[in-house]
């Protein structure tokens, strides 16, 4: 099967505290953070979006895969804030990091997921032999509406993958599935600037169910167990929901915490779970196994179980560290947030 | 009216992307973006691509930009030597102004650089920020 | 070469809210036409100094609209050279006068920009940049000049900021004493330096206005002129070019197409810059006019602060520079500019400058420089009689 060649993160430098956003919307700060166990989110430069967040995290992916980019033969990016309703992300960075003209590409959307699925894309055309090497990316800029209880988490950042054979791979993808139902949870309308959500409905029948559903389902497939895994990632909408499944299957702090970087940067939508994984691969070592399940609403789970090569050592240092990005940071006040995110001018 | 155009842009793209510049083919110097007639006089020049390190050479502070740049206002432009020979204006992004200086090294950054209104193309180029 | 300026016409320089192009325009040929004492047959040929007519009024076409004004049919040309328009028209005039194809001809220069919103206007001077190279990045005029003020005060920490902004405040102190400038108004340091940030290190009084303005001077063969009593004839036209772009030039702290354009000039006159009595320069910003000074050679290149600093370019000084207000008091109509520089010349040198009039001023120099100094354009005017 298909492999990680190479992995890479982004995370735009400016961040506003839990605190700040409390401040304007008259709500107890300390509540809302014990409530969704973060404390502050990142938030993209005025000139940042999800294809220059693409670009940014695929360059590093490129440099740790350390493979010419004519070589790659796709491009898929996963986003639910695509700078354009029509017209791709993926064209623009296939473009901006020289990709030629002999590639596919196109652009997903299924809510947070929309990443995590163009690796079994990848995968599948990676096995068929249709391509060598095939980029997949999540990365939002996420919306919130001012006011609305999102705004605490609703954060930027990205991840890309270059996904090639495992002979060459730094980790083994050992096997994939999906848990997919149609499950009104979280939506947002054409043309419409910010999403939607139904309250709590939002968790058991939705979040739970497909994330839960589906990590049984490929434990029972690959008929592993938990304790078998160094490393597990669970999609992260707020620092709570993902501890709460972790309880469910008997996860260990010291599996999941070092994955859990909503604490740190929010929610980073379509970049959530695969910036879980990028901050696993940063410090994993040959023979590490890791699980990782995805959530988009709407509803689905994607499972991956992957196996570290001795590949991933010397990969490790060739770009900069999910946490490089994580500590660098300048702090917004509210009303520059809003300038950030095109809500003021 | 022309930086509303999406066309005029597009013929750059690969300079503009990806930091594609222009090698004299007869005195080897590299031009970002072409010019038509090299210093030299020679009119053939080979593709080749800097690497987006590079020095700044002077810099400023834009607090009323033009039309298109005004919800971007402030930012700051500099005049940056890279390290192929060519000199190059560009954004410098994510810092603070007082943390310029003329010197210091700086790094290529793929960016969006204005939306032609609300409706029109949006135009995506090279930045600078201080080397991470 | 001798050119004899026979008559000089000017509005008042400012926000002229109730007129367009073609009335600004009109207002300034009727006053030199009064001034020279002729008819409107007796003009051969006109050339017209704009830059902006298309962006911002939406007109070109500018040398048709000239010769139609005083419904002529005679051969009328728009000449575009960014800011340097002005002194590119006059020097077309002064061509077609050498070449025996006119004998009098008008040189106007003309601007309307108080009818769009700032953003425009912005963007529109920015046409004078590189587009491609500049413009595309977010530069501004200020901008590019704020790059050559943070280049040179860095190669040359003598220029402070204190002193930069003496160049304001000696065209104010000017500005103040000329019935046609924009702002006659008087100024201190302490307002240049606490205005607006416009460009780092630039604030808004480092800047020239946004001004409607034309400004027009007739010019005519040395025998015609000298008929006509002529005192001041035009000596020398150098006019030289360099890269639009300043990334693409050879140095950030000066403006070498100046210095060539001076020197070509100088050569034709048989003068050095010890003979000159007076300057008009292209003050676009307070930092053109410290490169101008230099270019025009009445200092070196990093020692035009000295006379800054010791007030030495005010009308009754040693080095009188800008006694029209600059561009900074005066006001900056782009294509009108040029012209400006030559009418306040002509005053000065013919003794009409009341108030600030340079005492025994007998040569002067105009410098007018388009873009961030891609083209520059130098006149020596004497006084012959």
């Amino acid at each position: 099967m298909a492999g990680i060649i190479g992995w890479g993160a982004y995370i735009p430098k400016y961040r506003i505290t839990a605190e700040e956003i409390a401040l304007v919307n008259n709500d107890n700060a300390n509540a809302i953070k014990a409530g969704l166990g973060l404390t502050e989110k990142s938030v993209p430069g005025k000139d940042e979006d999800t294809i220059t967040i693409s670009h940014a995290a695929t360059k590093n992916a490129i440099l740790r895969a350390g493979i010419k980019t004519k070589e790659i033969g796709s491009i898929y990016i996963g986003s639910e804030s695509h700078p354009y309703a029509v017209k791709p992300s993926s064209s623009i960075v296939g473009d901006a990091i020289d990709l030629g003209n002999d590639y596919m590409a196109v652009d997903t959307e299924f809510a947070c997921k929309a990443g995590s699925a163009t690796i079994q894309f990848n995968m599948g055309f990676v096995d068929s032999k249709m391509i060598n090497y095939g980029l997949s990316i999540g990365a939002d800029t996420s919306q919130a509406e001012p006011g609305n209880a999102l705004e605490y988490s609703a954060a930027a950042g990205g991840a890309a993958f270059v996904i090639g054979k495992n002979e060459e791979a730094i980790a083994t993808i050992d096997y994939t599935c999906s848990f997919t139902s149609d499950t009104p949870d979280f939506w947002r309308r054409a043309m419409q600037p910010y999403p939607s959500h139904a309250g709590r409905f939002t968790g058991e029948p939705a979040y739970f169910k497909h994330v839960v559903g589906a990590t049984k389902m490929i434990l029972e497939k690959t008929k592993m167990e938990m304790k078998d895994f160094k490393y597990v990632v669970f999609h992260m909408p707020n620092g709570k929901f993902p501890e709460r499944v972790a309880k469910i299957f008997g996860v260990t702090k010291e599996q999941l915490e070092p994955g859990l970087i909503v604490k740190k940067i929010g929610n980073t939508y379509s970049g959530s779970a695969l910036l879980g994984l990028t901050c696993v691969l940063d410090i994993a070592k040959p023979g590490d196994k890791i699980l990782m399940t995805s959530y988009g609403s709407g509803s689905g789970s994607d499972s991956f179980i992957l196996t570290c090569t001795e590949k991933i050592v010397g990969a490790q240092k060739k770009a900069l560290t999910t946490q490089d990005y994580v500590d660098r940071k300048e702090y917004l006040t509210y009303s520059k947030y809003r300038k950030h995110m095109e809500t003021i001018h | 009216m022309f930086r509303e155009s999406p066309i005029i842009r597009w013929r750059n793209y690969s300079d503009r992307y990806k930091l594609s510049g222009h090698k004299c083919t007869k005195c080897g110097a590299n031009y970002f973006e072409k010019k038509g007639m090299c210093v030299c006089g020679n009119l053939i020049f080979s593709e080749m691509f800097f690497s987006g390190n590079g020095k700044i050479v002077s810099f400023t502070k834009i607090h009323s930009g033009p039309s298109v740049f005004e919800e971007q206002s402030p930012y700051c432009v500099a005049i940056i030597d890279l390290e192929e020979g060519a000199r190059i204006t560009a954004q410098i992004v994510d810092c603070k102004y007082d943390e310029l200086k003329i010197g210091l090294g700086v790094e290529a950054v793929f960016r969006k650089l204005y939306k032609s209104g609300e409706k029109g193309i949006i135009h995506y180029g090279t930045k600078f920020r201080l080397k991470l | 070469m001798k050119i004899g300026v026979i008559g000089i016409g000017i509005t008042r320089f400012g926000e002229i809210w109730d007129r367009g192009l073609r009335e600004l325009l009109l207002d300034s040929q009727l006053r030199a036409l009064n001034d020279a004492k002729i008819v409107p047959q007796q003009i051969d040929a006109m050339f017209t100094g704009n830059m902006l007519g298309d962006s911002l009024s939406g007109q070109v076409h500018i040398g048709a609209m000239a010769t139609e004004n005083l419904n002529l049919d005679k051969p009328s040309i728009r000449v575009e050279g960014a800011c340097a328009s002005g002194a590119l028209a006059l020097r077309q005039g002064i061509k077609a006068i050498e070449s025996g194809d006119a004998e009098i001809v008008m040189v106007n220069g003309v601007e309307k920009m108080t009818d769009v919103d700032t953003g425009q206007v912005t963007t529109a001077l920015m046409g004078a940049g590189d587009e491609e190279l500049e413009g595309f990045h977010g530069l501004t005029f200020p901008g590019l000049y704020s790059l050559l003020a943070n280049a040179y005060m860095h190669k040359y920490p003598s220029l402070t900021r204190d002193i930069l902004a003496e160049v304001a405040v000696k065209n104010h102190f000017h500005g103040a004493r000329n019935s046609y400038c924009q702002f006659k108004n008087e100024i201190t340091k302490e307002t240049v330096i606490n205005s607006t940030m416009v460009a780092d290190p630039l604030t808004l009084f480092d800047c020239s206005p946004i001004t409607d303005g034309s400004a027009t001077i007739i010019i005519a063969k040395e025998e015609i002129a000298k008929k006509m009593n002529s005192e001041v004839f035009i000596t020398g036209s150098g006019l030289a070019t360099d890269t639009l772009s300043l990334a693409r030039r050879n140095t950030l702290t000066a403006i070498p197409a100046g210095q060539k354009a001076a020197n070509q000039a100088y050569a034709q006159s048989n003068i050095t810059s010890k003979d000159i009595s007076f300057a008009e320069v292209h003050d676009c910003f307070t930092i053109a006019e410290i490169m101008a000074v230099e270019a025009l050679g009445f200092a070196k290149e990093g020692e035009a602060f000295n006379l800054y600093k010791n007030k030495e370019t005010y009308f009754d000084s040693k080095h009188p520079i800008n006694t029209s207000g600059g561009l900074k008091a005066c006001g900056h109509p782009v294509g009108a500019t040029g012209i400006k520089q030559a009418i306040e010349a002509t005053m000065q040198l013919r003794g009409e400058a009341k108030n600030r009039q340079v005492l025994n001023a007998t040569v002067g120099v105009t410098h007018n420089v388009g873009g961030s100094g891609a083209t520059a354009c130098v006149h020596v005017f004497k006084r012959l009689r």
